[in-house]
């Protein structure tokens, strides 16, 4: 019965070429546009870390002054020095590390590679486990070596394959900003989208090279990137940022369950009321503890650019699909001589329903397939761009579903009015006219 | 030619007339919006930085091994390695001018703070924002920037300074716009302001016609114009040269900046971003934006397209419909051009009450766009200009439907099918 509708629907599109063109060209535009811009989207908004990112918290604490304070404002982004390293010290979270990016002139021993700038992370031992970082060889640095200021430092396995051809280099020095550093761990491939941990440096597709202990970076002044805010008088001297009144590190914390998430939370609490009393804090206690997701969401990690395309594109897909549904109810009701005969010959309302559905149906098959290969055209002109991301967009296989699903559904709904009103015409009276 | 009928003959087809009529809504609302999106990009894009920004082009670099900064003895040492750098500089035949310098507008790297009327500001409670330009006497000239009142600064102005020194300058010049915005008088020149909070005045010198602030981003929009430049040679690990080439020597001179640098002094980081034309700066910065206003005006011209199809298909359905009808009325007397304008008048109806809604939409869309996107008021010109876009277009897509259905001949009316 279907080969049979399916027959049926290919004699009528064959029939007005132009018209099913125009339809088919109209969902393909659609679906192609909507899944460019969905795919970016989609890769732009996913989960960094998976299956992991539900128990990483970002705490923030607001150690600001009176000036500009209404009850509600949000604290500012990241942690002093002080209210940082009480955190991390009080170890109230089963772990949690303390970061801030920055840029390192790194020069090699080889002399065939030019010195550069390495981006470096500065950050503490949890680091690692915490976000389940994978080691090629060795393993981070121990807490010991972050209270002692120790030179030791993590490379990137693209840093590795750069300076040691890929061999093991545990062990080996490297010479950052003028000091020795002993190499103990070499990464496995990671690349966190969006680099959630530390977004001043890049948001999206921006590796580090080195990633050493923060104590150690201040201990040589290693220059801060990114931002340093601060208030009241005095500036941010970067060479006295443990006691300025500024924040400029992140701080991510590990909590298995709910309840410890709320057990942090009253510490968090306890915490801001302390240093208030102590006269250190001057606002109410105001505290934030955001899951990963909700801290991206929060800083708006995705480009309003690119949801500002999607919903165009999503507005335009509509507009294709209102113009196929009034196309269809065109085609459909010319034919409506045709339908009464069948009717008249004792097809059911419900077959030529059935009917009419399958040939929305297959156009929309061939839209979706048209829109598909559209959208590929899409992403690799979005490839092209320099755009930090752009390189990140491509088409994964629970998009390429959903094209599919979204041009056939698209097109089944765009069907359904027209046919469901062409299959009610009163066959006798259609047949009396003729 | 009376609209009764057509009223008539138009609820007959509901649903088709519903949908052409939803649809040059949504598309009216969409194309307003999408063009005014343009149009803001567009602006952005086109407004001038201030510079003379020809023959310009910007070089930065790092020293390795460079002394620390951190005492007076090694401050001077890094100004030596700068003062040679310059020199090697001035001395290249295809160059005019070199000043070090922080940043240049369009550059998105930015030296910002609070400037107030009164001593011991605090930081966050200035009277304005304004971003910084550190150069020394050559700094006006190589930007290319016009001195509209006082005087430029002099060699013996300038001094050096470690990057980490807090002090702030003794003199500067400023733009015209934070002149303004400081002294509305416009008397600036010659008056004291106070920087960043701090107790010392600071006099200003000059001030320059126009300069733009180093971001282009939406944070800075509020000081854009109100920038400081002060006659310092910052003194850290790394340097920056903005150098005016002769004219029409943009090219060697760039070919010729690395080695000359290098030779001058071979301890030192250069890489592929180091050398940078002002163009290129300027097509890095707008580069989001003008993406943008391509791939908005390509969805426009494609959903004006999509809607004429529309249209089209949609009329000439009807046109099918009604042949006998049309028959009829040409039997009757009905001129050819009396048909036309009836399928002229339906449309211009249809797109009509489409359009009305779709000005609705279009000014909710920009309602939602400045909630949401940092948008700002669309300017009611842009929904008349779509207004008449839509309904144009609605002429033009029934024209030849609407031929054709004049061009049916009276007999149609006595034949049975």
């Amino acid at each position: 019965m279907l080969t049979y509708y399916f027959d049926l629907a290919l004699r009528s599109l064959k029939r007005n070429r132009a018209l099913t063109a125009l339809m088919v060209l109209a969902i393909a535009l659609g679906i192609g546009a909507s899944m460019t811009t969905l795919t970016v989207l989609h890769v732009l908004s996913g989960d960094p870390l998976p299956g992991r990112s539900g128990s990483i918290y970002y705490p923030q604490l607001d150690p600001l002054d009176m000036k500009d304070y209404t009850p509600g404002i949000e604290p500012p982004e990241q942690l002093t020095w002080t209210d940082g390293m009480y955190l991390l010290h009080s170890k109230r979270a089963t772990r949690q590390a303390l970061m801030t990016g920055g840029m390192v002139p790194l020069q090699p021993t080889q002399s065939s590679i030019d010195p550069f700038q390495a981006v470096a992370l500065y950050t503490s031992t949890d680091f690692f486990p915490m976000f389940g970082v994978p080691f090629q060889y060795g393993t981070g640095w121990s807490e010991a070596e972050d209270n002692g200021k120790a030179r030791v430092v993590v490379i990137t396995s693209a840093l590795n394959d750069k300076l040691f051809g890929g061999k093991n280099s545990v062990g080996q020095i490297l010479r950052l900003q003028e000091s020795a550093f002993r190499i103990v761990g070499v990464l496995g491939d990671w690349h966190p989208n969006p680099h959630f941990y530390e977004w001043y440096m890049g948001r999206y597709a921006s590796d580090e090279d080195v990633y050493l202990p923060l104590t150690t970076s201040r201990d040589l002044l290693m220059e801060h990137d990114g931002s340093t805010d601060c208030w009241g008088n005095g500036g941010g001297d970067p060479d006295h940022l443990e006691t300025n009144n500024c924040t400029w590190l992140q701080f991510w914390v590990q909590l298995d369950s709910p309840a410890s998430a709320a057990a942090y939370r009253d510490f968090l609490m306890h915490y801001s009321q302390d240093q208030r009393t102590a006269g250190r804090f001057m606002r109410p206690p105001n505290i934030r503890l955001r899951t990963m997701m909700q801290w991206l969401d929060y800083i708006k990690v995705v480009p309003s650019d690119t949801v500002l395309q999607t919903w165009l594109a999503l507005g335009f897909l509509a507009v294709c699909l209102i113009n196929t549904v009034g196309l269809m109810l065109a085609k459909f009701m010319r034919r409506s001589g045709e339908l009464s005969v069948r009717r008249a010959l004792g097809a059911s309302q419900r077959a030529v329903f059935g009917q009419l559905l399958m040939e929305s149906g297959v156009i929309g098959i061939a839209g979706g397939l048209s829109g598909w290969m559209l959208a590929l055209l899409g992403l690799w002109l979005v490839r092209q761009q320099p755009a930090n991301y752009a390189k990140l967009a491509h088409m994964d296989v629970t998009m390429l579903l959903m094209t599919f699903a979204l041009a056939v559904s698209a097109s089944l709904l765009a069907g359904l009015l027209p046919a469901w009103r062409a299959c009610r015409i009163t066959p006798a009276l259609q047949l009396k006219g003729n | 030619m009376s609209v009764h009928p057509m009223i008539a003959a138009l609820r007959k087809h509901k649903a088709g007339v519903i949908l052409i009529a939803m649809q040059i809504a949504l598309t009216l609302a969409i194309v307003c919006n999408a063009i005014f999106i343009i149009y803001t990009r567009v602006d952005n894009v086109r407004r001038p930085s201030g510079l003379d920004e020809a023959n310009l082009f910007l070089v930065t670099q790092q020293w390795v091994g460079a002394p620390s900064g951190d005492d007076p003895d090694s401050i001077a040492k890094l100004d030596a390695l700068e003062r040679e750098d310059l020199a090697a500089l001035r001395a290249m035949p295809d160059v005019e001018s070199v000043t070090p310098t922080n940043s240049v507008p369009l550059l998105n790297s930015s030296w910002t703070g609070s400037v107030a009327l009164k001593p011991g500001s605090d930081l966050r409670g200035g009277t304005a924002r304004t971003a910084f330009y550190f150069g020394d006497e050559n700094e006006l000239a190589t930007l290319g920037v016009r001195l509209v009142a006082g005087r430029n600064f002099t060699a013996a102005d300038v001094v050096n300074r470690a990057m980490r020194d807090q002090r702030q300058p003794s003199l500067v010049i400023v733009s015209k716009a934070l002149g303004d915005k400081l002294f509305p008088k416009g008397d600036a020149v010659g008056k004291a302001v106070y920087f960043n909070g701090d107790t010392m005045p600071t006099t200003i010198v000059g001030e320059v016609e126009r300069l733009q602030v180093p971001s282009t981003s939406s944070w800075s929009s509020g000081f854009f114009w109100d920038t400081t430049i002060a006659p310092i040679r910052l003194n850290a690990n790394f340097s920056r040269y903005l150098i005016r080439t002769k004219p029409g020597r943009l090219e060697a001179a760039m070919r010729a900046v690395t080695p000359t640098l290098y030779k001058t002094n071979p301890m030192r980081v250069l890489d592929d971003d180091s050398v940078k034309s002002f163009a290129d700066i300027r097509s890095d910065a707008y580069r989001a934006d003008i993406g943008m206003a391509v791939l908005m005006g390509i969805v426009c011209l494609i959903l004006l397209a999509v809607t004429a199809a529309g249209i089209v298909g949609l009329t000439s359905f009807w046109v099918g419909q009604r042949h006998r009808q049309i028959g009829v009325r040409r039997a009757l007397g009905a001129r050819k051009i009396d048909i036309l304008h009836y399928f002229q008048l339906e449309n211009l109806l249809i797109a009509g009450i489409g359009a009305l809604i779709g000005i609705a939409l279009a000014i909710g869309l920009n309602m939602v766009l400045i909630k949401n996107f940092e948008m700002s008021r669309m300017p009611i010109v842009y929904v008349l200009g779509g207004l008449v876009v839509v309904l144009l277009l609605g002429q033009a897509a029934v024209f030849v439907p609407a031929r054709r259905a004049s061009n049916v001949p009276p007999v149609v009316a006595t034949r049975s099918v």
